[in-house]
């Protein structure tokens, strides 16, 4: 079993919330990701066998929805907002500059793993344009060269916000 | 005079969500101690005559064949599942065309009196994803209260017991605020067992997506709520009568439900006087792009493009031209300076060949490239497809591929009328399973006909015009 039994608990708390245990499935699969940063072949396993479904199914749903990984991302998961208000007040830039800082691009991870890109669709965000979400954290009214200042955070404080 | 703005007046200016004591000061509950007095049908009657339209403008076709059904009983007796595969069995039917098509009308069609079995489920759709889109996020974290009062009201009305919240993943914030609200709302006994002393029982539960836009569509937003992909489902039957596991449901918008308890409390003659038109209330309009004071701004329904971003918006930002908009989000058809005095409702927008949407307006500014921001709103479409389809899935990366090779100026000139061919068919009614690739190709096919000339000008010029002009590349 690869669950911690604390996932566990807060997995069965939620089947009281739905007629269907599969209805839970992105919930588990939210919770599991939490500490593991990404859902791994054993995890389907085991989060399925929890919820009454075959593999097949959970990974059905796992390769569908875009926030669960099923690849090793970094310690800490940037998203950066690709869509039309950010690109108009000026997310070509950001990107530019993300990539000269990282040096890598969308969809990759650092070498030393801190760091992992994802283009993200918008983020709700768009009278605050460009924007950017690290962790759970967002970043609004950005300047390519403000990334130098908020990476900077989570480089020198690790996991620490 | 002060013109009323029921939905965000009694918001608090440090940006912190109204507490339970805080609403109930500026008479938060007060429409569903209202609500709870009436009979069912009442309160159907009242939102009906209140004439409050849906505000998730995901529409494409706003509700034009819903208007042709005949609504004279529907408050008073239980519709049929049949009846109700009758009334939309118009083959383009979707969910997606209640846009625009009132609440009242919509809270009709759930089973009524001795013909309402439990489980039936309230659902708010919070899925708010499109690009340029954001004003949910507004009432969310502003005053989450009137949400959850709107689903309570909304669930005595038809008779439902279980509602959810279905939240985008990025809303954190939102998440936080809705979680204290219902929190507070437990404890104060709006939510639970026997409400405010009466037989009526109500839970509410927050469910936060894993992203992916089409979950915002409501029969696939249900699906993903029982735990399956977002595909969405064949329609008719209408969610009112199969709806979550099988069971009637009624699917709101949030900033429709964020209505609902100022109508119970003031009445629909008060909430249609709030608008300049004959559809009802106020409305969140907002506007992003190169303005001076991008945001949002709850005005009368029915007020004029120009006054929202001239006035409220401050006009466009310095050495910037405004050349057209997205008057409510990325799927809806361009407008140009010409329509700048179009007031922002479902009827009047549409008449002019595009939708209100969902209010909120993006900015094109004679800075920015009109290909290269067809090309971003496609590139979304395409790949927040759900791949059911074989147009939408197979036709969206087709058609974003052509315009970037127009935009990186490798187009050819028969390119045009190749994106006005997948414009037409793609976008065409009936020849896709939902709206949403009908509503990527909004953009293109007005883009093709008010910027034409810009996308000549790539194709003859081998490169994209505007790069020299310090714009978005």
């Amino acid at each position: 079993m690869t669950i911690h039994a604390d996932e566990r608990y807060e997995i069965e708390a939620l089947l009281r919330t739905y007629p269907t245990p599969r209805a839970v499935a992105l919930d588990a699969l939210k919770i599991v990701q939490q500490a593991k940063k990404w859902i791994t072949d054993e995890d389907i396993r085991d989060v399925a066998a929890l919820l009454e479904m075959t593999p097949a199914e959970l990974d059905n749903l796992a390769t569908f929805y875009s926030q669960i990984f099923r690849r090793p991302v970094g310690e800490h998961v940037i998203r950066l907002c690709d869509s039309v208000s950010c690109w108009i007040m000026g997310e070509t830039g950001l990107e530019e500059h993300l990539s000269h800082l990282l040096g890598i691009g969308p969809g990759e991870t650092t070498p030393d793993r801190r760091f992992t890109w994802l283009p993200v669709s918008c983020l709700g965000v768009c009278e605050q344009a460009p924007a950017i979400m690290i962790d759970d954290d967002l970043y609004t009214h950005l300047n390519p060269e403000d990334l130098d200042v908020i990476l900077e955070k989570y480089v020198q404080g690790g996991v620490e916000k | 005079m002060k013109r009323e703005r029921p939905l965000t007046q009694h918001f608090r200016s440090d940006g912190q969500a109204l507490s339970l004591r805080e609403y109930e000061a500026v008479g938060g509950y007060q429409g569903l101690r209202a609500a709870l007095r009436m009979e069912r049908h009442q309160i159907i009657k009242t939102i009906r005559e209140s004439t409050l339209s849906g505000r998730g403008g995901a529409g494409f076709s706003t509700g034009r064949k819903w208007t042709f059904i005949p609504d004279e009983d529907l408050h008073e007796r239980h519709v049929f599942p049949h009846e109700m595969v009758m009334m939309i069995e118009e083959p383009d039917q979707w969910e997606h065309s209640l846009a625009g098509f009132t609440t009242g009308v919509k809270w009709s069609f759930m089973p009524k009196g001795e013909y309402i079995t439990t489980p039936t489920y309230v659902v708010a759709n919070a899925d708010e994803m499109e690009p340029g889109v954001f004003k949910d996020r507004v009432l969310m974290e502003g005053n989450p209260h009137q949400l959850l009062e709107g689903m309570i009201i909304s669930a005595h009305a038809i008779g439902a017991n279980t509602a959810y919240i279905f939240l985008r993943w990025a809303y954190k914030k939102s998440a936080r605020c809705i979680e204290k609200a219902i929190a507070e709302a437990r404890q104060a006994n709006y939510l639970g067992e026997h409400i405010l002393g009466t037989d009526f029982n109500i839970e509410i539960y927050l469910h936060t997506s894993a992203g992916r836009y089409i979950c915002g569509e409501a029969t696939a937003l249900l699906n993903s709520l029982e735990g399956r992909r977002a595909n969405p489902r064949a329609k008719p039957p209408h969610t009112a009568a199969v709806g979550l596991w099988g069971r009637p449901t009624n699917v709101n918008n949030v900033e429709t439900l964020s209505n609902v308890p100022h109508i119970l409390r003031n009445g629909s003659d008060w909430y249609k006087g709030l608008s300049y038109t004959d559809e009802g209330g106020t409305k969140i309009y907002g506007v992003s792009g190169r303005v001076k004071r991008p945001g949002w701004w709850e005005l009368p329904m029915g007020t004029i493009a120009r006054e929202i971003i001239e006035e409220h918006a401050g006009g466009m930002a310095d050495g910037y031209h405004l050349r057209g908009f997205l008057p409510g989000g990325a799927s809806t058809d361009f407008l140009l300076t010409e329509h700048l005095d179009v007031r922002m409702d479902v009827k009047s927008v549409d008449a002019i060949g595009s939708r209100m949407g969902c209010g909120t307006m993006i900015i094109l500014d004679d800075k920015t490239c009109p290909v290269g921001m067809v090309n971003n709103v496609m590139r979304f479409f395409a790949r927040e497809s759900c791949g059911w389809c074989t147009p939408c899935r197979e036709g969206l990366p087709w058609t974003a591929n052509v315009l970037n090779a127009v935009e990186a100026g490798q187009g050819r000139p028969e390119d045009i009328d190749r994106l006005r061919t997948h414009a037409r068919w793609i976008g065409g009614p009936d020849n896709t399973f939902c709206a949403l690739a009908p509503g990527a190709m909004e953009p293109l096919q007005s883009a093709l006909r008010y910027f034409e000339d810009d996308f000549r000008e790539h194709i003859h010029l081998g490169r994209c015009p505007w790069r020299r002009k310090g714009g978005p590349i």
